[in-house]
């Protein structure tokens, strides 16, 4: 069987960052495998800009931010296997794989790390009763056939859900000549970037309908209509608060899930938050080198932090496979406070620290004015004034090489919301 | 002309045309839909009962032991999924414990094994089950299909063998002729010398275009399920309430041939025939019953909704029976629960007892009456699936990364015999789609193939009926 010192599954942002780091840092035996004809992921479709201001100092669309980490793996010689499928992921480190050039094969890998991004939450997930006709979409499917496939999928076009994908199809396919007559969000804020709200939604006059709904749908063959309605602070739709839209189409931009399938099936453990794998200040998994990164690991909201976190994630691994074994010495766990939905990473090694740790964590509800505090049992590491906190923007915090060195008890990262 | 024209190619048409295609008789099987299986045959518990329920003395409880007698040799004929996974039939407290002793006491009169569990030990068997379940009658032959597999495979085993298919058929009138019936259809009259009136919700409307009083009215009853995710690990066994007078089967746990879950059904009477639609009360009903046999149900872990429409008539029994006044014009009618499961007992006892006293049967010997099973890519050992791609490079593409369904697979399903036209007709067959991301990734890959091997425009590949288009038009850059 053949052996590589480093699988990465997936070719897209978080795959091609972790393979060039893998590469700058002096592991050479490595491949990337990657199911679609070309590298680039879920990026290449996604045409409009914004990407890259973190990493590049530059507004670059979809398809050229992925061009760059592309190009790097290229000048780095990476082997990437496109069009090819990983079947199967053991704990012990075997990857089959499936492409019409080779067939199926297995090989093993003395560290792999999983960058497979996520999925859309289809309508099965989410309470629409109804009928069951063509003209329902996810935002990313209706992305897909319009900018790779070059079809638009309807002319009247109502969308649930206000995160990015949403946002950015609104604009999109009134651009192409569609109508869209609103978009509902279940909340009672928007899930999207403040300036997706702005720029997508408020520049084309295209209502935003907060703690509302898609409750129904008609149509035998192809979409007729749908409703909408209201809904209280149970979630639950309101009666007698019912609107009635006549569309062809409905996207749904109603969450994103990280493709945790073949760490499922690995016995990896996961965050049911996240519901991608648990990882510690290597990023590494509950399995013994395997590590885990980007969408996959957890959901993002800027391709910036996916190539950043990715980094870290081969840094990790470039560790495990420097000095044959994991970290050494207990962990101390990370936990979300009051106030925070997850941590990732989730657990830190006091004696054996992977440097300076960047956790990324998520707010449960937007807030104004908030006091984000860090905490070792009694002990305060951090206190920070915050402001303009929202869900749907990932919050980052520091903590230092030589705190995590000190650390005895569980640390909480917890953010409260303060009068102005 | 034909011998024998049925109507309607749901389960029990289209196992009736393949139980008839051994013999030498010219077959028409007529469907109002764009592709076989689309009624109640698409949406169904897709238990094959082993046929404890029926009272005693009654056509169900005839035809469900039948069926289920036939059901897995005719799988392994035909190259579909069947799973034994056992039936749980949990009573809670002493009143529902009553109630297992008189189906246990039927299963007996029926030759159908089964054994008893105390809530304990059915409970070390099946994690979730609730608490409250006292004991447990476990029928353990009870096995699960893919009802519109063996439809379709049904139709394409009879079509090779001679019959013909006419989709987007509805039948719009039934002239009586000397020796037969004229069948109209929107596109051509079709003259047999039988008819078998297969057609679910709409068997009482066809009935009447022969016999102004049939004697039966079909009211559709709509049965709505959640289908949770492969991964949810939830039941092993068919997880059953005791059955009522009442609320018939009551609210399932059913693990599928793929390793998914059903929940469900509801029971709602329904008064129009396409009404299929998914309802806020049903599913809510079915959330809080469910509960009544389960607990810890993973409802978060769904990644569908859907409902069907049984085709309940106000016969609590099976109709299957030649009308009192058309000669040659037979009824296959109210079959509902448990007509899956009867299917092939109800072919076979179509074609012996009722056809064969108007038309000879005799047999064909040329008739096969096999199907080469479909591949599966990812039931294949790595050898073998790379055998399978040395051959034909497509089965090396997967282009549905939840079921592992390769191009190959579906460019075989849509080249077979009544093959895939349709996206819902390719997820039918192979799957693509059925998966946790409902299609999210593949659905633009899958109407790409059908475009390519069917020679149309992508803006012309349609989800199911033939106005179910997916692309409205080509982007304007």
């Amino acid at each position: 069987m053949r052996n590589y010192q480093a699988v990465i599954i997936g070719g897209g942002s978080a795959g091609l960052s972790a393979a060039v780091t893998l590469k700058k840092n002096g592991i050479e035996d490595i491949v990337v495998i990657e199911k679609d004809m070309e590298p680039g992921g879920i990026l290449e479709q996604c045409i409009h800009n914004g990407f890259g201001l973190q990493t590049f100092k530059e507004q670059l669309s979809g398809p050229a931010y992925a061009e760059r980490y592309v190009r790097m793996a290229r000048e780095l010689n990476v082997d990437i296997k496109l069009n090819t499928m990983v079947t199967k992921l053991t704990a012990d480190r075997h990857i089959s794989y499936v492409n019409p050039s080779e067939g199926a094969v297995t090989v093993s890998a003395d560290a792999v790390i999983l960058a497979v991004g996520c999925y859309e939450r289809a309508r099965g997930a989410i309470n629409i009763t109804g009928t069951r006709p063509a003209g329902v979409y996810t935002a990313g499917q209706a992305q897909r056939y319009l900018n790779i496939e070059g079809y638009l999928v309807g002319k009247k076009v109502f969308i649930l859900g206000s995160g990015d994908i949403g946002l950015i199809m609104a604009r999109r396919m009134t651009l192409e000549g569609a109508e869209v007559l609103g978009v509902a969000e279940i909340m009672p804020y928007s899930n999207g970037l403040p300036r997706n709200i702005k720029q997508c939604l408020e520049d084309f006059g295209i209502p935003l309908y907060l703690s509302h709904t898609v409750t129904k749908t008609y149509g035998r063959d192809r979409l007729e209509g749908i409703d909408i309605a209201q809904v209280g602070p149970d979630r639950n739709p309101i009666e007698g608060t019912t609107q009635h839209f006549d569309v062809d189409t409905l996207l749904l931009s109603v969450g994103l899930i990280p493709e945790n399938h073949l760490a499922d099936e690995a016995g990896i453990r996961m965050d049911p938050v996240t519901r991608g794998p648990v990882v510690d200040d290597y990023y590494m998994t509950s399995a013994d080198g395997i590590f885990a990164c980007g969408n996959g690991l957890h959901v993002h909201d800027l391709v910036d932090f996916v190539s950043l976190q990715a980094e870290r994630a081969a840094l990790g691994a470039v560790k495990y496979l420097q000095r044959e074994g994991k970290a050494r010495g207990n962990t101390i766990k990370v936990r979300p406070g009051e106030g925070v939905s997850y941590t990732v990473p989730a657990c830190v090694h006091p004696e054996d620290p992977s440097g300076n740790v960047e956790f990324f964590f998520r707010v449960r509800k937007p807030m104004d004015e908030a006091v984000l505090e860090i905490r070792s049992g009694d002990k305060v590491l951090r206190t920070l004034k915050k402001r303009k906190l929202m869900p749907s923007e990932m919050e980052r915090a520091l903590i230092t090489e030589k705190e995590i060195a000190a650390l005895r008890e569980e640390v909480t990262i917890a953010v409260r919301e303060v009068q102005a | 002309m034909y011998d024998v024209l049925i109507i309607g190619a749901g389960i029990t048409g289209t196992m009736l045309a393949y139980e008839l295609s051994q013999y030498q008789l010219r077959i028409a099987l007529i469907e109002k839909e764009n592709d076989i299986a689309d009624g109640a045959t698409m949406a169904n518990s897709a238990i094959v009962h082993t046929g404890y329920d029926p009272k005693d003395e009654t056509m169900k409880a005839k035809m469900n032991v039948e069926g289920a007698r036939r059901y897995e040799k005719l799988c392994r004929d035909l190259g579909c999924k069947y799973k034994t996974v056992g039936a749980f039939i949990a009573a809670c407290g002493e009143e529902e414990e009553a109630q297992l002793d008189i189906l246990a006491g039927r299963a007996d009169r029926r030759d159908i094994p089964y054994r008893w569990l105390s809530g304990d030990e059915a409970r070390a068997e099946e994690k979730n089950l609730s608490d409250n379940v006292t004991k447990v009658l476990d029928f353990y032959t009870t096995a699960v299909i893919y009802p519109w597999e063996v439809a379709c495979a049904c139709a394409e085993t009879a079509v090779n063998n001679g019959a013909k298919l006419y989709l987007n058929s509805p039948c719009t009138g039934i002239e009586k002729t000397d020796g037969g019936y004229i069948v109209h259809t929107p596109e051509q009259d079709l003259l047999a010398k039988t008819v078998v009136n297969a057609a679910g919700v709409y068997a009482d409307q066809i009935a009447k275009m022969v016999n102004e009083d049939p004697g039966f009215a079909i009211t559709p009853r709509r049965g709505e399920y959640y289908v949770l995710d492969q991964d949810a690990d939830f039941v092993n066994h068919i997880i059953f309430p005791v059955p009522s007078e009442a609320k018939g089967k009551g609210v399932l746990a059913v693990p599928t041939v793929y390793g998914n879950t059903l929940i469900g059904p509801n029971s709602d009477y329904v008064d129009d025939k396409d009404d299929n639609g998914t309802s806020f009360d049903g599913l809510a009903y079915v959330r809080a019953n469910i509960s009544k046999t389960m607990k810890n149900v993973p409802l978060n872990r769904s990644i569908r909704t859907f409902s069907g429409l049984r085709p309940t008539s106000s016969d609590p029994d099976f109709i299957i029976r030649e009308d009192d006044e058309a000669e040659g014009f037979f009824h296959i009618a109210s079959i509902e629960s448990p007509g899956l499961a009867s299917a092939p007992g109800i072919a076979a006892y179509v074609a012996e007892e009722l056809i064969a006293k108007r038309i000879p049967l005799i047999k064909d010997p040329e008739a096969v009456m096999t199907r080469e099973a479909p591949v599966v890519l990812s039931e294949l050992s790595e050898e073998e699936r790379s055998e399978l791609i040395r051959k034909n490079p497509l089965y090396g593409r997967i282009i549905c990364r939840c079921e592992q369904v390769s191009e190959g697979e579906i460019v075989d399903c849509i080249h077979r015999t009544c093959g895939a036209a349709t996206v819902k007709g390719v997820k039918k067959r192979v799957r693509p789609g059925m998966g946790r991301c409902q299609g999210g990734f593949c659905e633009p890959l899958v109407l790409g193939i059908l475009s390519r091997e069917l020679g149309i425009p992508m803006t012309e590949v349609v989800l199911d009926s033939l106005k179910s288009r997916i692309l409205e038009s080509e982007n304007r850059s």
